[in-house]
């Protein structure tokens, strides 16, 4: 049989092409249709999502203001050689004048100052009081500059503000960076800030510390429940689940404000526990606005996400592995430690990646019940948007979260699978 | 599980105290969101259970913070802005996500990996990243502030859990179903409509239903993308908890309650029925 068709030649389909081409064809319109029905989708979250998060990060490090606003200057200075301590010469100077007028006519000298302000405290003062005497500028007879402008304001003498200038003069800048992990641009290339000033990378460490620890919490309160849903019979175990999923459906807003009223020092907890003598009236428990209040609130509005993954793994695994490890003479806890446990391993690497990344981007419940102590970093680049106003900081730390976010992402990928996330 | 006849004291001590501590965690899992239902029909406006109440005397209970909910025109105004950008927003991810969910389950899908990641990450980047972003991209768009700029991000992030519910309904879908329609003559969109989605629907429901509650919920983003006008009820609990604590915060809280209740059940009631449609459970 198999010699005669070899010797027949191609296989042919029934329109006559070979079957070969004739089934690559077919496969080339299936993968086209799905393409095709995927389209409008990946299109609308390209634009309405991915688009907007990529162009918030780069944010943190355009910085085309600079050079924007102050076209000439910048060009001038490109030639000083800040490292001689020398000012710079007349022609930098003028070009400023220029430059200053220009940017004082069109009311945008202030917001270079504020934009100079974040790496040198100063600057802002200085660009608001010489633009205010810049718009009378004579440019054709006005000058010598050097001397007018330091006499406008003596920071125009000063070799750290041209310093500044300079080194935030190009359009990309590693400055928000920089800044976002505590160091600066030195004299001599970027250099840690003062310990006083160093507030993002510890700010990050107690974000991942406190992630962790609610990650903790979650495994050791998850492990119990999720084991005694996997082994009871179906019926009860589904009436049990109703609990674990109740507060899954729950809104965020009110579990935070339950946890809320119950920590407050007029509150729940506290009234129980001055009533049953624990504690006396006049020295209740500090147990909000701190980082205990975070985790307790966070632990309980995590934990079914950690409880559903462990659930699920712990169904399939065979009870009676347990049985034939008790039967060979194991104690119970052998049997449990080296039998059962590791086959579990899988549940609580699921869960506790998934716990890990939503936890370590959380905004709203660290803002209501973390006081200062207990905020995240969330806070702190949410802090920068909308009240500081420092766009390009809070990109660079969003960027830096992102990226944390995105290494879990890709590891829960690996090991997990996302087409194996399961809700409820 | 039950406890056999022949165990030793030890395991017996054992069996009963890991029930209890079970006990425990269940109660640290419910009572939270127990706790607000009775102190909603406080009289006082504490937020602890006073004197009254422990007593059940009529008195220490009352309607107020109800009636406060519903009289006052900020918390109607909120109420009303949830209830206008929800649907919306949900009908927006529903329809382009079950499409998708039907694409990435055909049998031949190139970057399907790639593709699933990218529709995910709405779920799984921080919330503030997104909403700082899509704050400054819908700002320069003129879609900031606006109420289709609030549908828009809140489809976006709801477009995951429908993807995940459509996609794990569709694996077990038999695609014989679909060849027999096309044998018989129906055009796809008549297969599609006639025989795949009567079979899929629990789940487009239940991805629905999840879209829905997640921009029902949401606050990080709507604060950053909305303005006043868009002010939803959990922006307007957000402010309240903030700001000046509101005892009508309990009786809203109260409401969601039992709207996820609802919600909850309606959902575990499709589940149990796609699983009997598809042939996956014993029952």
């Amino acid at each position: 049989m198999s010699d005669m068709t070899e010797t027949a030649g191609p296989v042919l389909a029934a329109d006559g092409t070979p079957l070969k081409r004739s089934l690559a064809r077919a496969l080339r319109q299936q993968k086209l249709r799905a393409l095709f029905l995927i389209a409008p989708l990946l299109l609308f979250i390209l634009i309405s999502f991915i688009l907007p998060v990529v162009d918030m990060l780069y944010r943190s490090v355009q910085n085309g203001i600079v050079s924007k606003t102050l076209p000439n200057t910048v060009v001038a200075l490109a030639d000083w050689d800040a490292t001689t301590g020398e000012l710079p010469e007349e022609a930098v100077y003028a070009a400023l004048a220029v430059d200053l007028k220009a940017a004082a006519e069109q009311k945008i000298h202030t917001k270079v100052g504020t934009r100079l302000n974040y790496e040198n405290p100063g600057m802002s003062s200085l660009f608001r009081k010489t633009g205010r005497k810049a718009k009378k500028f004579d440019l054709e007879t006005g000058g010598p500059w050097k001397e007018t402008l330091i006499d406008i304001n003596k920071g125009w003498g000063e070799h750290d503000n041209w310093r500044t200038l300079q080194t935030y003069s190009p359009p990309i800048t590693s400055g928000y960076f920089l800044n976002a992990v505590d160091m600066r641009v030195g004299t001599d290339g970027p250099e840690m800030r003062p310990e006083d000033e160093q507030i993002y990378m510890k700010l990050l460490g107690r974000t991942l510390w406190m992630s962790m620890a609610i990650t903790s919490c979650c495994i050791l309160l998850a492990y119990p429940v999720a084991w005694l849903l996997a082994n009871l019979p179906a019926r009860k175990a589904n009436l049990l689940m109703i609990l674990v999923l109740l507060p899954f459906w729950t809104s965020l807003l009110v579990r935070t404000s339950a946890w809320k009223i119950l920590l407050q020092q007029q509150g729940v907890i506290n009234d129980i526990l001055v009533y049953i003598g624990l504690v006396a009236d006049d020295s209740r428990l500090v147990i909000i606005n701190n980082q205990f209040g975070t985790i307790t609130a966070m632990t309980h509005i995590l934990l079914p996400f950690m409880i559903l993954p462990m659930y699920s793994v712990m169904q399939t695994i065979n009870p009676s592995y347990l049985r034939a490890a008790k039967s060979l003479g194991a104690t119970d806890w052998t049997a449990f430690w080296r039998v059962y446990f590791p086959q579990t391993v899988p549940g609580i690497g699921a869960g506790s990646i998934l716990v890990f990344i939503l936890a370590i981007g959380y905004y709203i419940t660290p803002a209501l019940v973390g006081g200062t102590k207990g905020t995240f970093i969330s806070n702190q680049i949410a802090f920068h948007i909308s009240t500081s106003l420092n766009w390009g900081l809070a990109s660079a730390l969003g960027a830096i979260l992102l990226a944390v976010v995105l290494v879990l992402y890709w590891a829960y990928d690996k090991i997990v699978g996302i087409d194996n996330v399961k809700l409820g | 599980m039950a406890l056999p006849t022949y165990a030793s004291t030890g395991q017996r001590v054992w069996h009963y105290s890991f029930r209890v501590l079970c006990g425990f965690i269940f109660f640290f899992l419910i009572a939270p969101i127990m706790v607000v239902i009775p102190l909603s029909f406080n009289s006082q406006d504490f937020f602890t259970f006073t004197k009254e109440m422990l007593s059940f005397d009529p008195a220490g209970y009352s309607l107020k913070h109800y009636r406060d909910f519903f009289g006052n025109p900020d918390w109607q105004d909120a109420l009303w802005n949830s209830v206008k950008i929800a649907p919306a927003a949900t009908l927006l991810s529903v329809s382009l996500g079950t499409l998708a969910a039907i694409g990435l389950s055909q049998p031949h899908v190139p970057f399907r990996r790639a593709i699933m990641a990218t529709l995910i990450s709405p779920m799984i980047v921080p919330l503030i990243i997104s909403a700082a972003g899509m704050y400054f991209f819908y700002s320069r768009m003129g879609l900031a502030g606006t109420y289709w700029g609030v549908v828009l991000a809140h489809a976006a992030l709801g477009i995951p859990f429908v993807i995940i519910t459509v996609t794990a309904t569709l694996v077990g879908f038999d695609r014989s179903l679909t060849r027999a329609a096309a044998s018989m003559g129906a055009d796809p969109v008549t297969t599609f409509f006639r025989v795949q989605m009567p079979l899929i629907l629990p789940g487009v429901i239940s991805g629905a239903l999840f879209a829905f509650i997640t921009s029902f919920d949401e606050v990080v983003v709507v604060i950053f993308v909305g303005s006043a006008k868009q002010q939803t009820l959990p922006w307007q609990m957000f402010t309240g908890l903030r700001e000046q604590i509101s005892p009508t915060i309990l009786a809203v809280a109260t409401i969601l309650v039992a709207i996820s209740i609802l919600l909850l059940a309606t959902v575990e009631m499709l589940r149990r029925r796609s699983e009997k449609l598809r042939g996956m459970s014993p029952t």
